[in-house]
């Protein structure tokens, strides 16, 4: 059954806040804003329709590993928008007395695992998805990593031992942005054509828009869950989704902004016009 | 250009057996590309991949010089960094970035707070750990002219602390001369450790600061002679156990001497946050770091 128009109109507006959100975390010391934009939509489809969570405290829920771990002012974003979490707490990034910074750790209630070393949550996920087969669970498994982050071996490695020990409760999301760091994937270290390196690894993988939830939810309705190997989503995105200001943009990766450009931001977000931002990303993290 | 990538240029221009390798970390090679395309190599998002290529591209005759986090190339390639490069004695140089505090609000996958345990651990590996990027430019030519692997802790920041000597290998740095205490520390903290032994000046106390500028190899006779006074102080970005306090500990052992010690270091991993916050939430800041080393004084 696809999703009412009601209803997609709701996530859309779920999502919006979920940008402000971000954006209001990319000030007084910034966050990774273009990755964290990208899979806004994503989180927000997962949390709302896909996963099967009655709470960061059910004990049968379902499993989410963010293994893109800088885009988790999203997550943090869609906890607050599911009531997860108190929007007064994000005030608290980049202070050592939270646990709100860059990457995410399990002080915060809803996360899983920490992650911030690219190529780690898909080998954990690989375990917690074996657990639940030997527990006899229905559970799902369902980790988030970026494209530049299938450089790393391990998750090849990882999708190997998956499909050798038939983990059919196993979903690997790829938020596609296509771009790593400093430039655009398939400038450097070309990934394509995806959809056959992960089938060759005993995957069933399917391509769809990573921003229209109706698409979102088809294509993870379409999932051979239960069946076969491993399931991959890849979810083509756009890096700094929603900020024209800030979309596709090598130069916008990581930014400092001030609160005037944060204010600028949060009125693009709205339609407001492009803002004029001349904060410049920086590059070491 | 930037004065480190400038520097790497410069060297490359001199030595066609130089070649410029990153992990997509470009933080301080933005323009080096472009100048030097053939010998730069930028192999994604792979550090493991980048230290074995490093280690075969050395295996024929070349200098690599590679760059990633501090914790991605230490702790991830760390196999490929002690069987590959280290077994094989290869000049591989290895510049890790944010170590220590300046990973800030990144958090404990991003800390280096190991990196000198690890690489203290490979025999021949050298270790240079710059208190500032001047240093670090005026050391860079003889590390990667050494035939030995080197770890570079990377500082991109110039004239946090005033020289008093010409860059010398293995040769600590005095920065000032005391004789109640004597601080030991490398990299980043140097410059704190000045200004706390400043503050400590202006109540009548007489400060030693040592700057090891390379751990390996290492000025023992500097530290020795350091283990003289009433108290030595170890302050450094690193867990407590096994950075230059353990390495102390060690040398102490072997000579069969004792001395009074205070190791200031990480007991786990910091809590992450803006630099400022950091350093005031794990007790660095200079003023700190002085309250720690009177209140040490006043109990001996």
């Amino acid at each position: 059954m696809s999703l009412a128009d009601e209803r997609i109109e709701e996530l859309d507006r779920r999502a919006l806040a979920v940008r402000e959100h971000i954006v209001r975390m990319s000030t007084d010391g910034g966050c990774f804003i273009g990755a964290s934009l990208s899979c806004a939509d994503l989180l927000v489809y997962l949390y709302a329709e896909y996963l099967d969570i009655d709470g960061p405290e059910d004990p049968d829920r379902d499993l989410l590993f963010l293994s893109k771990g800088h885009d988790v002012p999203a997550l943090y974003g869609t906890f607050v928008e599911i009531g997860w979490m108190e929007a007064d707490r994000l005030a608290k990034h980049l202070h050592p007395d939270d646990h709100i910074y860059w990457h995410p750790n399990r002080s915060v209630p809803g996360i899983e695992f920490h992650s911030g070393s690219l190529g780690h949550l898909l080998s954990v996920a690989v375990g917690a998805a074996m657990d639940a087969k030997l527990r006899g669970e229905t559970r799902k498994v369902v980790v988030i990593t970026g494209d530049g982050e299938l450089d790393e071996g391990t998750n090849w490695e990882a999708l190997l031992v998956a499909s050798a020990h038939g983990l059919d409760n196993l979903v690997v999301v790829v938020d596609r942005n296509a771009f790593q760091a400093n430039m655009r994937t398939e400038e450097l270290i070309p990934l394509e054509p995806l959809e056959d390196k992960f089938s060759a690894f005993g995957a069933t993988a399917i391509r769809t828009d990573g921003h229209d939830f109706a698409a979102l939810d088809d294509a993870f309705s379409q999932l051979p869950l239960g069946t076969e190997g491993p399931s991959v989503v890849i979810a083509e995105t756009v890096r700094g989704k929603g900020l024209p200001s800030i979309a596709e943009r090598a130069d916008r990766w990581f930014v400092n902004f001030t609160h005037d450009e944060v204010e600028a931001l949060l009125r693009e977000l709205h339609g407001g016009g492009e803002a004029d931002l001349t904060s410049e990303t920086l590059v070491v993290r | 250009m930037e004065a480190y990538e400038q520097l790497l240029h410069d060297l490359m221009v001199e030595d066609d057996r130089i070649v410029v390798m990153t992990a997509e970390n470009r933080a301080a090679l933005r323009n080096l590309p472009d100048v030097a395309p053939d010998r730069f190599i930028d192999v994604g998002i792979a550090e493991q991949t980048m230290i074995g290529a490093a280690a075969g591209l050395a295996l024929r005759g070349r200098i690599p010089v590679v760059h990633a986090l501090a914790t991605f190339l230490t702790l991830r390639a760390f196999e490929f960094v002690r069987t590959d490069v280290g077994i094989g004695k290869l000049p591989v140089k290895i510049v890790g970035a944010v170590p220590g505090f300046l990973s800030d609000g990144n958090g404990p996958t991003h800390q280096a707070v190991e990196d000198i345990a690890l690489m203290w651990g490979i025999p021949d590996m050298g270790i240079f750990t710059p208190a500032d990027e001047t240093e670090m430019l005026e050391g860079l030519p003889e590390v990667i002219a050494s035939e030995h692997p080197f770890y570079i802790r990377f500082i991109g920041s110039p004239g946090r602390v005033a020289h008093t000597e010409p860059f010398e290998m293995g040769v600590a740095e005095t920065l000032r001369e005391g004789d109640d205490v004597a601080i030991v520390s490398y990299g980043f903290c140097v410059a704190l450790a000045v200004e706390a032994a400043d503050r400590l000046a202006e109540d009548g106390i007489s400060v030693r600061v040592l700057n090891l500028r390379t751990i390996a190899p290492l000025d023992r006779e500097a530290l020795l002679a350091a283990c003289d006074l009433p108290l030595v102080v170890t302050v450094e970005d690193h867990f407590v156990h096994n950075g230059i306090a353990s390495i102390l500990a060690g040398i102490l052992m072997e000579e069969q001497k004792t001395a009074a010690v205070l190791p200031i270091g990480l007991p786990t991993w910091f809590e992450p946050g803006t630099l400022d916050r950091v350093l005031e939430h794990a007790g660095f800041t200079p003023d700190q770091l002085a309250g720690r080393i009177r209140e040490r004084l006043e109990a001996n």
